[in-house]
């Protein structure tokens, strides 16, 4: 197909778009201002990524917390039972038809987009007494994230999961670990 | 001798010198540091009124998992937690607990993003001011 003088116009700028936008976030080296400051969103968050869970041990709630991981097939880089702290991870395939064809779209106007290949996911949950309630109640907070590695070599994409599905997800296999190890099945 | 080869030798050899100097030269970022020791202890450093390490080390958690960090691993008999913050940017941060004489603990935290340190007091003010909170307990600078 040939290409019209506007087309290739249109090109060009959306290569300089693309370029323009890789040498900004390569330069973006500094600290972003909220890295470290609480906002009313992180509160909301938190309570995304806690539950309560009453008349269970702070061991035996790890312990289930442990075993969720391993049904999602996350392996346990590091504890500390002290803390009531798990840190696993895993890596996945990060393939998506929908991207994939979006990518095909762009490509056709001369525009490459680098696609995910594949991920690691990245979980940390710990376990805490909840304030000032009776022995066995305790909170469980789980953090999600992930590494995307792309079809550019050396262009990954980092997020801290926020979904509150994935949370909720979690949870409900949390409750039904918490059930089967309270009746040690 | 051919020129050529002659020329060729000769960038050769010049690549492998200053290649070498730049090898040596980034190798001291291990003991690179921007400020003095002094200077970075007292903003990476706050004393708290508690000798409950542990209190502390689960506190400091918390803290970290409200702005989103994935703790990569913590020791509570060395009173180290370090955790990692991925969010379009890769910031990592080792926060240490200990005793500081019969009435206090001492937090210190050190942070980078991507390849540099973070060098400015000011994130680390943030980061205590929410770490008081966790603990209800006011932090001291120490001098």
């Amino acid at each position: 197909m040939p290409i019209t003088p506007r087309g290739f116009e249109a090109m060009k700028a959306l290569r300089f778009g693309a370029f323009a936008l890789a040498i900004t976030a390569a330069g973006c080296n500094h600290l972003p201002e909220s890295a470290l400051l609480l906002n009313p969103a992180s509160i909301e968050q938190r309570q995304v990524e806690t539950r309560r869970f009453d008349g269970i041990s702070e061991p035996d709630l790890l312990a289930a917390c442990a075993a969720v991981l391993q049904d999602l097939g996350f392996s346990i880089d590091a504890s500390d039972s002290r803390l009531g702290l798990i840190t696993a991870s895993k890596e996945r395939n990060a393939r998506d038809a929908t991207q994939f064809f979006q990518g095909l779209a762009l490509a056709m106007i001369g525009v490459r987009k680098p696609l995910d290949t594949d991920q690691t996911i990245r979980a940390s949950v710990v376990v805490f007494p909840a304030l000032g309630e009776k022995q066995n109640n305790h909170l469980v907070r789980i953090t999600l994230q992930r590494v995307v590695r792309t079809t550019t070599p050396g262009f990954v994409r980092t997020e801290w999961l926020k979904d509150p599905e994935l949370y909720q997800g979690f949870f409900t296999k949390l409750s039904q670990s918490v059930f089967l190890e309270g009746h040690k099945i | 001798m051919n020129p050529r080869i002659v020329k060729l030798t000769v960038l050769v050899a010049a690549c492998a010198i200053f290649g070498g100097c730049a090898a040596t030269r980034s190798q001291k970022e291990v003991l690179a540091t921007d400020q003095s020791q002094v200077e970075q202890r007292a903003y990476q450093t706050r004393a708290f009124d508690t000798t409950d390490k542990e209190q502390t080390l689960r506190a400091v958690i918390a803290t970290l998992q409200d702005f989103g960090f994935i703790i990569d691993r913590a020791d509570a008999a060395l009173g180290v937690v370090s955790g990692t913050k991925l969010e379009g940017y890769r910031m990592r941060i080792t926060v240490t607990v200990r005793p500081r004489g019969t009435t206090q603990v001492l937090v210190r935290a050190n942070a980078q993003v991507q390849i540099k340190p973070v060098s400015d007091a000011k994130p680390y003010q943030n980061f205590f001011t929410a770490l008081e909170r966790s603990m209800f307990l006011k932090a001291h600078e120490v001098d």
